[in-house]
């Protein structure tokens, strides 16, 4: 009884420490998604070139969207990482150009690149909205029958890429065998 | 003397101008954010402004939608002022949030099982913590009452004592 009286405080005492010292270190601006295992919100909206696009443009296999401002300096972060990833064809790369103006954003991308497809133009935020954005960068891993399975909030860099995008992809194509 | 009196006078009645030419003009500044958008009635305009007060802004952390000035708080009021337009109760415009932005959105959390803990989690604490000051209390306290009491060899010179003494 001595015993157990000593150490289950002791024990509670650094289960807490340990809990909030991980606290330390969590990012408190990562919010989970309500749109994983979700399907694609619908739309229908102009690219920044003026084409009108829907749900049917989209491609039927796995690829990334990734929602960008030519406003947003963080996105020129990852920019060269999108550039790799569609001039080697890995995976193909929707933009969502969120709260922007089709000039700027069009100029953006002749200035440093365009690793998009297309990129849908949600000028008043709304589609973003539907997406439950709250900030350029982020970005979505969708599935071939365009079901959302993975959200990355902030830059996507070659180690988020390794680290978090591979392995996911990698499971969803194992799923698709 | 009555110089200086009307002197005084005067410069609090320029000091009371001034105050109330400044707050005149900062209020309606302070309020432009939420009055851009106009309803039909007042009942409208009070849930606009309960559901802007109680949502919280998802980019800013710490903000309501009506203290932020963040992009995404400016959509989602223009939304909320869409939705109530159309007749959409509160329930439906918080159930809206919640599909998009989950239980962040919310100061006040919805009772889910994800957020039981978050509602019932203190209350725990709360019963262990007076658990555990009950026994504390209650040992210390029997251990005073057993250091009070004397055996039967301290009883037994007591007794002779007593009697020595008369």
């Amino acid at each position: 009884m001595g015993r157990l009286a000593f150490f289950l405080p002791v024990s509670g005492f650094i289960v807490l420490a340990l809990l909030l010292w991980r606290g330390l270190f969590l990012d408190p601006k990562e919010l989970p998604s309500m749109l994983i295992d979700k399907p694609m919100p619908e739309f229908q909206l102009p690219t920044v070139d003026g084409d009108t696009i829907s749900n049917a443009n989209l491609p039927d296999q796995i690829f990334l969207l990734n929602v960008w401002g030519s406003y947003c300096l963080p996105c020129l972060v990852e920019h060269p990482t999108f550039m790799r990833l569609s001039e080697e064809g890995e995976i193909p790369v929707i933009g969502v150009n969120y709260k922007d103006q089709s000039e700027l954003a069009r100029s953006w991308l002749e200035t440093n690149g365009n690793p998009f497809a297309f990129s849908i133009e949600d000028s008043n935020g709304r589609f973003g909205i539907d997406l439950g954005v709250y900030g350029a960068p982020e970005t979505y891993l969708v599935d071939s029958e365009g079901v959302i399975r993975y959200r990355h909030v902030s830059v996507l860099d070659e180690r988020v890429w390794a680290e978090e995008f591979l392995p996911a992809i990698a499971e969803l194509r194992a799923e698709d065998i | 003397m009555s110089l200086a009196v009307a002197s005084f006078s005067l410069s609090t009645a320029a000091r009371w101008a001034f105050l109330f030419l400044a707050c005149s003009a900062s209020l309606p500044v302070i309020y432009a954010q939420v009055d851009t958008f106009e309803f039909q009635t007042e009942e409208q305009q009070q849930r606009f402004r309960q559901l802007s007060d109680e949502l919280r802004c998802p980019m800013c952390q710490n903000t309501n939608l009506t203290g932020s000035s963040g992009g995404v708080a400016e959509d989602l009021r223009r939304e909320i002022h869409r939705m109530i337009m159309e007749g959409m109760t509160n329930e439906e415009i918080e159930q809206f949030m919640f599909e998009r932005y989950g239980d962040f959105i919310f100061y006040k959390p919805r009772l889910r099982m994800e957020t039981l803990f978050l509602w019932f989690g203190p209350l725990i604490f709360l019963v262990i913590g007076g658990a555990a000051a009950f026994v504390i209390s209650r040992r210390a306290q029997q251990k005073e009452r057993k250091a009070s009491e004397l055996d039967d060899a301290q009883r037994e010179k007591l007794q002779a004592l007593l009697k020595a003494q008369g």
